[in-house]
């Protein structure tokens, strides 16, 4: 009888084509926003994502999110290493600073300032130059799309020069790094050249990164730091998720974004709920005819059910796929951010089931009442 | 020859509907409108019997009643030994796909399977495997002379050809009660004769009653009995010339 479902389904080509355009859409339509908003928030977090390492980040407890910096005392970073289970310690700066470049011309950069000693939150994806060469002095290692941003269509060059609160630094690398929410240059620099770049202020400490020992939680490490420094101290994931939480709690981005989607599953729900209905209409004779010849109501409901199921499934692999195709697209030609994780499939696909659902649910009503006598009538 | 409704002196074994005081009321309240005043008809087994009256007289009305896609109002209604009346709503379902076939007045084929198909319908209804129901069909649509048409759809079949698709599907699960609705009625004198003749020559079995509602009069040559509806009521039954062919 699923075979007669689907036959009589795609039997009536403009109608199917009706039935899975509507579930298209909106599948689409979600699937697309839903990894734009996905690759903006990835965005948010890409400066913790990019600093390899460390597993605790410790910070002033009012810090809201990663660009949020409220500078802490030089000496916060002893408190840090003292604490039981902390394996090691290391300051790290992030700002932001204002570079003058050679043709007198100002870009707003961020500046991040690495641990002299050891380098920790160095990027990973030096391909031109090297981490060592940030020793020299005045050494910056900057990333291939700010330097693109700077010097547009010139060829890859270190030794270039630019200042920065009025002090001189040269680029000795290049690296790839995850474009950041603000899309600003990145450069990275030694923690005591750092704060030299950086408009003076008397505290300049920006995070402690740290490790707990071998054996010991990092969650378990984060609470005793809590306790002992009274900062914030919290796991690579947790701070993540907190910067997360901040742009979804505090700006209206979840809110534009979830307009948007809802309108795809509204709109999407009525050409589907529609078409499909108008479908069954259409047919309802011929459910009658099926129902008089002694097809039992919970066949009949199977039917209809699996005649939404199809247009689910056909219509959810073309819109997911089409976002799919999208996002590949865009992420060569634009700066248009799209990631689309497991959880965005997931909820475009929860999405479609109700969206058939529903347009099943309006046409199981119209066939499931059907008198089989109506075949009698001329 | 006019004759009686019912046969009450033959055993109940030898007909494959009677039915007995059947009424049915549509609405309710002031707006009640009588579509059978208590009707009384039997049908034997191996007859062909038609019905026949003028539109709103309750044919429609007493062939549901009969198929068990209706109810009655009140009244006995037996269909092949089984008291319908008593039967709950899953019955009827089952009674119908594995006792009843249908010939629709509109064909009531469906438009996106092949006429093959269309005829196996009611088997893959019984849980036949498709592939095993088709070939079924096309055994029966061949012999209804529609073998080189079995992969058309029914918008690339004449009226007639489409008709005797409707009749392969009536018959294909060898059902004991065939039930025609208008057969005929869209179909050009010629077509009609040879439906007409098509069901008289497979579907007219000793072990089989046929039941044709109609309106056509060139086609009542065919009957064992003919049983004409005024308002609601059986007005007379008559004895088809068949029949009277029959008995010599």
């Amino acid at each position: 009888m699923l075979w007669i479902a689907w036959k009589m389904l795609v039997g009536n080509r403009v109608k199917y084509l009706g039935i899975v355009f509507g579930v298209v859409f909106a599948a689409l339509l979600i699937a697309q926003q839903a990894s734009i908003f996905c690759g903006l928030m990835s965005l948010t977090v890409s400066q913790i994502r990019d600093v390899q390492g460390p597993g605790i980040w410790v910070m002033d407890k009012n810090v809201q999110f990663v660009d949020d910096v409220k500078p802490l005392a030089d000496t916060e970073l002893f408190r840090v290493k003292s604490v039981p289970g902390v394996e090691w310690a290391v300051r790290f700066y992030k700002g932001m600073a204002r570079a003058r470049l050679p043709e007198g011309s100002y870009e707003q950069m961020i500046l991040l300032g690495l641990d002299d000693a050891t380098f920790v939150g160095a990027p990973a994806g030096v391909f031109l130059g090297s981490i060592a060469d940030l020793r020299k002095p005045d050494a910056v290692i900057m990333d291939d799309a700010g330097y693109r941003r700077i010097w547009p269509g010139e060829a890859y060059r270190l030794g270039r020069s630019f200042e920065m609160n009025d002090r001189r630094a040269v680029v000795v690398g290049i690296t790839k790094a995850s474009r950041t929410f603000q899309s600003f240059p990145i450069v990275y620099t030694r923690y005591s050249q750092a704060v030299l770049f950086a408009p003076p202020e008397r505290k300049v400490l920006s995070f402690v990164l740290a490790d707990a020992k071998p054996g010991v939680a990092a969650t378990e490490v984060c609470r005793r730091i809590k306790e002992r420094t009274g900062l914030q101290a919290l796991t690579r994931t947790q701070f993540i998720w907190k910067t997360i939480d901040y742009y979804l709690q505090k700006t209206g981005i979840p809110v534009n974004f979830g307009i948007t989607v809802l309108l795809g599953f509204l709109v999407g729900t009525a050409i589907a709920g529609q078409t499909f209905y108008l479908f069954t209409v259409e047919n309802i004779r011929q459910f009658g005819a099926l129902k008089a010849m002694g097809t039992s109501n919970w066949t009949i409901l199977l039917m209809v059910l699996a005649q939404g199921l199809q247009v689910g499934i056909v219509g959810y692999g073309l819109g997911v796929g089409l976002a799919a195709i999208f996002g590949w697209v865009v992420k060569g030609a634009s700066r248009l951010s799209f990631f689309m994780p497991w959880q965005v499939l997931a909820i475009t696909a929860a999405a479609v089931f109700v969206i058939v659902l529903v347009a099943s649910l309006l046409s199981i009503r119209k066939v499931l009442v059907v008198d089989p006598a109506i075949v009698f009538r001329g | 020859m006019t004759g009686l409704h019912t046969l009450d002196d033959q055993p109940l074994s030898d007909f494959a509907v009677r039915i007995r005081g059947v009424t049915k009321e549509f609405g309710a309240g002031g707006a009640v409108m009588k579509a059978l005043r208590g009707v009384d008809l039997d049908v034997p087994y191996g007859d062909l019997l038609m019905l026949i009256g003028p539109s709103g007289c309750g044919k429609t009305t007493l062939v549901s009643i009969v198929a068990g896609t209706l109810e009655p109002s009140a009244g006995e209604v037996l269909v092949l030994g089984k008291d319908l009346v008593a039967m709950r709503p899953g019955g009827k379902v089952a009674f119908r796909r594995d006792n009843v076939g249908f010939v629709f007045q509109s064909y009531n084929l469906l438009p996106a399977l092949t006429a093959a198909e269309n005829a196996a319908v009611p088997l893959i209804i019984a849980g036949w495997q498709r592939r095993r129901a088709v070939e079924k069909a096309a055994n029966i649509l061949a012999e209804l002379g529609m073998g080189d048409r079995l992969a058309n759809l029914p918008s690339e079949l004449s009226g007639g050809q489409q008709q005797r698709v409707a009749i392969a599907r009536a018959l294909v699960h060898d059902p004991r009660l065939l039930i025609c609705d208008e057969p005929t009625s869209a179909l050009d004198a010629e077509n009609g004769r040879i439906t007409m003749e098509l069901i008289q020559k497979i579907a007219v079995q000793p072990d089989r009653a046929v039941i044709v509602v109609t309106h056509d009069a060139r086609v009542y040559t065919f009957a064992d009995r003919i049983a004409a509806m005024e308002d609601g009521r059986i007005d007379a039954v008559t004895t088809g010339p068949r029949q009277e062919v029959k008995n010599g």
